[in-house]
């Protein structure tokens, strides 16, 4: 890359190599780093928005929340963590071992596999692959198999039918997420997720893609917060339906997955939503521009390190906006039917990202410059 | 020998839903035939909290068998109290003096309030929504202070009907905590219809959803609000002219379309009615302003005009073995889930001879398998949760 921005890989295989170890093992060195801290990151997340979850429910409902365990309660999520992974691992004598285990696995997997591609500022990922949106989208549909493996696997008639809504559900509203994400692509000639966002940062706040996509980004929250099934579209766990879906017969350390699955899997749409409609680690105003008028040179460290903590902050800001909203929603709406779920899917967001897609494509013939010539 | 043919078919599914399942009101347990999301078939199975209700009733007096009857319908005890201090009033002919029949009437309001909330937090949980519950139970806490200002108890047992009156007066600023809840509470129901009633969601799941036409209703023998909201105006308090309803002015609430929406609106309305009736009815306690009148009579002696009928809360106190008269009697008050009925045999003994208690929730019950046939689960959770019922009336 030759725009500025900090390059800890850079930095940290040049010491290792100014100690006298061979490229190779520098590389190998770096490589757990990462991946360590962003499965670390994303636990923490998860813990911070169940934290939340309570928080603003209790707001929502006129309550205090946890209020015993630490100030304001956050030690709850500690607690939490705990309880299950001490609680007894339950396997029904008359369900399918394999499947059973297999399903929150695979649950789980693929959300953590995503945050491989989500940037948090210009080198701040852990790989910049070449086609990470549709690493994105691929890896996640993966998912959907895994609910119905448990929903199947666990031999409980709830279990079935909350297995086979969330894989109706996820279907159903995965291809309106992708053609709201094409329309994305198609402005930023690329797939990378590193490129979407470079591509939104010329002007701050004005060149953020939501002001070009609103359609696409109205499509793309309402899409995500069926893929993350909840409510207005938790109907595969519906509580008063089917009593807790295909989670019924879980506990212990498998229902812990699907539980931080579930989780991830919001601060992960979370973070894509950021990054594909607000300019991921973008300031509302552009950094060099603040640096310029400072008079700062770019290739200041003191500059680079901050533009780095504020691009991981702005990133985190965007997508806790989104979390706020996702939490606020749930506590306030009812839940929808299953044939309104689908018709809302397939008769209206399909058609509608169909139009919104072709209306992106002629915009970016007709007006090149605005729409990524 | 058959002909081979290549078929998809669908085996159904028998799904069990309760005794223990979240949103079956207690204990009551559906066997339903699935075909997919569908519902092809309904068996409603009840019974699992039966106390033997009407049998128990046969052997005690009706002072030692009132504490127990709240627990008929749990969510509105007092209408369990009122109806049965009716049913030997109305055998042994005796009256009841003005100001206990306003007190009565101001509990039973009350209590149709806090039926209502108690319905209107869980319907929507049903739907998903569980936000709304919280702000009914912030609600419903005022009324169960109230209540328990007067009569020492909460929610059940709160054995305030006596035989010819009210077990106790108003205690002292009662009448003014009870009008400062109904100020707060009308602008309550109006949150309630911005947050819920104009919601898309909720619309589109209620809207023509278990819908019952009116001769349907009638041939059912559904009451209250289950049989309003069919537009049959039907309400056992204009009908009966019981107790002192003609002296308020309020509406029955009557919405046409017979699905879950309108059953919502009724007792949606309701709640605003029974409020103006409260209102009304605190304002015009005979006896005035002032409560404790039982404590000024006796101040006052024999000659106090407090000795009069009209502003006594019990009219002459029932010996403890008072006798039931020879007799037979059919009698009914409009709860807050319907005609609640008592058909009372008595055989001059201080025991009834026969004790049948008519419960709205078990007559209003028997509709659902009709109503929820061919729709979809989520459809059934509301279609059940719109008839409102406690499961400790249907078993009794």
């Amino acid at each position: 890359m030759t725009k500025a921005g900090i390059d800890l890989q850079l930095g940290f295989e040049t010491a290792l190599q100014n100690l006298g170890l061979g490229a190779g093992a520098a590389h190998a060195l770096w490589m757990p780093l990462p991946m360590l801290l962003l499965i670390i990151a994303a636990t923490l997340g998860v813990m911070v928005m169940t934290w939340l979850e309570r928080k603003i429910s209790a707001a929502a409902q006129q309550r205090i929340g946890p209020n015993m365990a630490g100030p304001q309660g956050v030690l709850i999520p500690i607690a939490d963590g705990i309880k299950l992974l001490t609680k007894e691992d339950v396997l029904p004598i008359l369900a399918d071992p394999v499947l059973f285990t297999l399903g929150p696995i695979l649950v789980f997997l693929p959300v953590f596999l995503c945050y491989l591609v989500v940037p948090f500022g210009q080198n701040l990922l852990i790989s910049n692959i070449a086609i990470g949106v549709f690493f994105l989208i691929a890896t996640s549909s993966v998912q959907p198999i895994g609910l119905l493996m448990s929903g199947y696997g666990s031999n409980n008639k709830y279990s079935l039918l909350g297995g086979l809504r969330a894989a109706a559900q996820s279907i159903s509203y995965e291809l309106p997420l992708a053609l709201s994400v094409l329309a994305v692509v198609l402005m930023s000639n690329g797939l990378d997720t590193v490129g979407i966002v470079e591509q939104q940062s010329g002007l701050g706040i004005l060149s953020w893609n939501v002001w070009r996509q609103p359609i696409g980004f109205v499509i793309f929250l309402i899409s995500a917060l069926a893929e993350t099934e909840r409510i207005p579209f938790d109907l595969p766990e519906a509580e008063e339906e089917l009593v807790a879906g295909y989670q019924t017969e879980y506990s212990g350390m498998k229902f812990a997955l699907f539980y931080l699955g579930s989780y991830a899997n919001l601060l992960l749409a979370s973070l894509i939503a950021a990054v594909l409609y607000l300019g991921g680690w973008s300031f509302v105003v552009p950094v060099e521009t603040i640096a310029a008028l400072a008079g700062i040179p770019l290739d200041n460290p003191f500059l680079q390190i901050g533009a780095a903590a504020l691009g991981i902050v702005m990133t985190m800001v965007k997508a806790f906006i989104f979390i706020f909203l996702a939490i606020l929603l749930r506590w306030t709406l009812p839940r929808v039917r299953i044939d309104q779920l689908l018709d809302l899917g397939w008769k209206f967001l399909l058609p509608v990202s169909f139009v919104n897609l072709l209306l992106t494509a002629a915009l970016k013939l007709a007006f090149p410059t605005f729409f990524g010539g | 020998m058959p002909m081979p043919m290549i078929e998809t078919r669908t085996d159904r599914m028998l799904l069990n839903f309760g005794p223990h399942h979240p949103s079956m009101h207690g204990v009551l347990r559906l066997l339903v035939t699935l075909d997919g999301e569908n519902i092809v078939d309904c068996e409603p199975v009840i019974g699992y909290l039966h106390r033997g209700m009407e049998k128990i009733a046969e052997n005690r007096t009706v002072v030692q068998y009132l504490p127990y009857v709240s627990r008929w319908d749990y969510g509105a005890g007092m209408f369990n109290e009122a109806i049965t201090v009716n049913a030997v009033e109305k055998l042994a002919g005796i009256s009841v003096p003005k100001r206990a029949s306003y007190l009565r009437v101001i509990m039973l309001e009350l209590t149709r309030i806090t039926n209502h909330l108690l319905w209107f937090g869980p319907f929507l949980a049903d739907l998903g929504a569980q936000t709304p519950f919280l702000y009914a139970m912030r609600e419903r806490e005022w009324i169960l202070d109230l209540f328990e200002a007067v009569t020492g108890m909460r929610l059940i047992n709160n054995n305030y009907f006596r035989v010819g009156g009210v077990a106790v007066d108003l205690p002292y600023g009662w009448t003014e905590k009870c009008l400062d809840f109904c100020e707060y509470f009308l602008p309550k129901v109006d949150e309630y219809e911005r947050l819920v009633t104009d919601n898309p969601i909720f619309r589109r799941r209620l809207e023509g959803v278990g819908a019952i036409s009116k001769q349907d209703a009638i041939n059912w023998g559904l009451s209250g609000p289950m049989l309003r909201a069919c537009g049959v105006n039907w309400d056992l308090r204009k009908v009966d002219h019981y107790e002192c309803y003609d002296d308020f002015d309020w509406e029955v609430a009557v919405y046409p379309e017979g699905d879950c929406l309108a059953r919502y609106r009724v007792r949606m309305k309701e709640m605003r009615e029974s409020c103006k009736i409260v209102q009304q009815a605190v304002k015009a306690l005979p006896g005035g302003p002032f409560e404790n009148l039982e404590a000024k009579r006796m101040l006052e002696g024999p000659k106090s005009e407090w000795n009069k009928g009209d502003y006594q809360f019990i009219s002459k106190k029932p010996s403890a073995n008072f006798k039931i008269p020879k007799g037979e009697a059919y009698v009914r008050v409009e709860s807050a889930k319907g005609e609640l009925g008592i058909y009372i045999v008595g055989d001059d003994n201080v025991c009834p001879w026969r004790w049948k208690i008519r419960p709205p929730g078990f007559v209003n019950l028997q509709v659902l398998p009709q109503l929820i046939r061919g729709m979809k689960v989520a459809d059934m959770i509301a279609i059940l949760g719109s008839i409102d019922i406690i499961m400790g009336e249907v078993d009794r």
